[in-house]
């Protein structure tokens, strides 16, 4: 298998050279891939008949907002919602005579991302113009890098949680054909009633990361949890606030099907995916889109396709027009941009905020996602799947590790706590970690009542949902008002079983002649007796004492 | 266009015709320049003297600049050395003229093409094998990188002004991306417009 991968991979370099000629086709690469059992579990088998089932390839075109004060060539502001056409320069208007100037922060955080994903960041990289008419660009092209991008080669690692229970992770890699700063277009309203479309301005030129991915993948899961993994490093690294609904993140799927070993099939693309979940959606719905159309015997066509959420279909778009020529040419205002090695490589004489230092960079990167969560499971000893849950929560890492700071509890039995029971709560109320109202130290001491024995664990799940409900009061007055404590008291405990068993003598009879099970009968009504509260370990040992 | 004017100077020496015969053929692309050198030759003829005929730029003050050859060296590239013309299909015509929003398909326009290509394959003849390509002079140039400072912005009413058609704020447009009809039916829709 794993010979097989090398002898594959070596072909995929050499047929990389050959399809340097496509610029913008990212499935175009022939690969000879193995079917992917997981996913072919998901694909109906209708087709008993053919030899070799149809597989789904899918490769992803991934717009990251860079999170930045101001355009990529601009000094116009950059702002989610503003009155429309307020955050645009002369030269976002395209007016003669502007010219563009390069924002620093773009580049570093162009930079930043290439070194997060392993990337080879290109020493001299060019800006070209890739023309097409559309009212949104006001000039009729947009400056891209397409002969020469900042970062190339590199790779996405994410995780897929498989099993029953979710329990088992399988490590992928996608691989990332390049990473090129491009600015972004205006925003266009269509006005069907009065037959015209509505411009604003406001994001035309803000700078964007094209992440060109390979066709690695094949099928929806596998994007969404790769999409996913992206968000977390974008997020970590702070280049992109990774926002799917707000149109920081645009993800497009380049979705094609065929049988493995032989060529790729024609792809279509699929936009206007709006999150996480419906990107698996629109993937598993085009792939068997086009498995149906391939086996009744038709052919797909090389179009863009919607995705309309309400209905879970993807539909023709449409505007495009077959094929486009982009008249791709060098931006001829923008010189080549250096980026240097290290500090020693700087030309001398520089000015330091006219440099971009990719050791400095490197150096300053912050923990990534992955390693966060190999970090979570070696010091805590939780298991891999809690660390997923952890990382992909914003904020819940630190809440957990507040909660440890302020009990003795082992990790392992916190962990349960706050993924099930809190997360629980803050996704039925759609609450984030900062909004909740339990605080670190409030958890801390409800477990510390429960380790010390003071409440049972079902008690205290109680008290865990009358915490939520009254923000502000502790563990221990809440128990204290509603009598919540357990009961130890030896005595008392005595009389109360003493009472059970005298009530119920068939039972006695029953354990005496070996039915230990109905022992569990006797418990429960003790505890019935005692509201709860009486500690199990002590009451199993009076009854088992008494009915001896 | 050209920046060349004479300026006739009266001196003693005498001036050998071929040197005015030939600045008269350094002017030849400008038709209009050499009715002015006859006119001025037929004017001064009358007059016995002589005179050096300098050719100096309008405006300029400095000597004439030994590195400039003064009659032009360039010969132009004999056919043979030329790739085959190429052949424009109605096809290329009907893409080029949506991807350039142009209308050339009149004999003119096509013939302009084909005078531009023809001109354009003189590159042919230049050996550029091993020679990286230049896309602008700017290449030895550092990118200047400007800090991350919000500076411009906050003028919608200006820009609004300058467009025809808005509605509240917005830039109006027409609709969507109307694709252009295919090549038969424009030549239908030209027939019945004014052009």
């Amino acid at each position: 298998m794993a010979a097989f991968c090398v002898a594959a991979s070596e072909l995929l370099h050499n047929m990389k050279q050959i399809s340097g000629f496509y610029p913008k086709a990212s499935c175009v690469i022939r690969r000879i891939r193995t079917t992917n059992p997981r996913c072919d579990s998901q694909i109906q088998p209708r087709a008993k008949s053919t030899p070799q089932q149809l597989v789904g390839v899918v490769g992803l075109e991934i717009h990251a907002q860079i999170n930045s004060s101001t355009k990529l060539f601009s000094g116009s502001s950059v702002r989610f919602s503003a009155p429309p056409n307020s955050l645009v320069s002369f030269f976002d208007a395209s007016l003669p005579g502007t010219l563009p100037v390069l924002n620093r922060r773009c580049v570093e955080a162009a930079v930043m991302t290439g070194l997060a994903l392993n990337c080879n960041i290109n020493r001299k990289s060019l800006f070209d113009r890739k023309h097409y008419f559309y009212a949104d660009l006001p000039a009729g092209y947009q400056i891209t890098q397409q002969r020469q991008p900042v970062a190339v080669d590199g790779t996405l690692t994410y995780s897929l949680l498989e099993g029953k229970k979710r329990s088992q992770v399988i490590r992928k890699n996608v691989h990332i054909k390049q990473i090129q700063l491009e600015q972004d277009s205006g925003k266009s309203l269509h006005d069907d009633v009065h037959s015209q479309t509505l411009i604003d301005l406001n994001r035309a030129g803000v700078g964007l990361m094209e992440l060109v991915m390979e066709p690695d993948m094949s099928c929806g899961e596998e994007a969404a949890a790769a999409v996913r993994e992206l968000q977390l490093i974008l997020q970590a690294l702070g280049t992109c606030q990774g926002n799917m609904s707000e149109g920081q993140l645009r993800v497009d799927a380049n979705v094609s099907v065929h049988r493995p070993g032989e060529p790729l099939g024609v792809r279509t693309e699929v936009k206007n995916i709006n999150s996480v979940r419906y990107l698996a959606r629109a993937i598993d719905y085009e792939i068997q889109r086009q498995i149906g159309i391939l086996q009744r015997g038709g052919t797909v066509q090389n179009e863009t396709r919607a995705y309309d959420s309400k209905s879970g279909e993807t539909i023709p778009m449409r505007d495009k027009e077959g094929l486009q020529d982009y008249r791709f040419m060098p931006e001829p205002n923008l010189p080549p941009l250096i980026v240097y090695e290290d500090n020693a490589s700087l030309p001398a004489g520089i000015d330091a905020c006219q440099a971009v230092v990719v050791q400095k960079i490197k150096e300053g990167l912050p923990e990534l996602p992955s390693i966060k969560r190999d970090r979570l499971v070696q010091t805590y000893g939780i298991l891999p799947e809690h660390s997923f849950t952890l990382v992909n929560e914003d904020g819940l890492v630190e809440y957990f590790e507040a909660v440890l700071m302020a009990t003795k509890k082992e990790p392992r039995k916190v962990i349960g706590w706050v993924t099930n029971e809190l997360l629980g709560h803050l996704k039925q109320q759609d609450l984030s970690v900062s909004q909740s109202p339990i605080s670190p130290p409030a958890l801390a001491e409800l477990l510390e009542l429960q380790e010390t024995g003071h409440i049972s664990s079902s008690v205290a799940k109680q008290v865990f949902q009358k915490m939520w409900r009254s923000p502000g009061k502790t563990a221990a007055q809440i128990t204290q008002e509603h009598d919540l404590g357990l009961v130890s008291d030896t005595a008392q405990l005595h009389s109360i079983c003493q009472k059970v068993v005298d009530s119920h003598p068939d039972e006695v009879h029953a354990i005496r002649n070996g039915n230990k099970k109905v022992l569990n009968k006797l418990m429960g009504l003790v505890q019935k007796e005692t509201k709860g509260r009486a500690d199990p370990v002590l009451v199993r040992k009076i009854l088992q004492e008494k009915t001896s | 266009m050209s920046a060349l004017s004479l300026a006739a100077l009266r001196t003693s020496c005498g001036v050998p015709p071929k040197i005015i015969r030939s600045t008269s053929r350094l002017l030849s692309n400008d038709g209009h320049t050499i009715t002015n050198v006859e006119k001025t030759f037929h004017r001064r003829s009358c007059c016995v003297q002589t005179y050096i005929l300098s050719v100096t730029r309008l405006y300029s003050s400095q000597p004439h600049n030994p590195k400039v050859p003064k009659m032009p060296t360039w010969e132009p590239v004999p056919e043979d050395q030329l790739p085959q013309p190429a052949q424009i299909p109605a096809d290329l015509v009907d893409k080029l003229e949506r991807l350039a929003l142009v209308d050339f398909r009149t004999k003119q326009g096509l013939e302009c093409l084909e005078k531009a290509i023809r001109f354009a394959d003189q590159l042919h003849v230049v050996d550029t094998s091993g020679i990286e390509p230049m896309d602008s002079v700017l290449e030895d140039r550092a990118l200047y990188l400007r800090d991350d400072a919000v500076k411009e912005g906050d003028c919608a009413e200006e820009l609004l002004q300058l467009s025809e058609k808005t509605a509240e704020e917005y830039f109006v447009a027409p609709p969507g991306n109307i694709p252009l009809p295919k090549r038969e039916e424009r030549a239908a829709m030209l027939k019945h417009s004014e052009f």
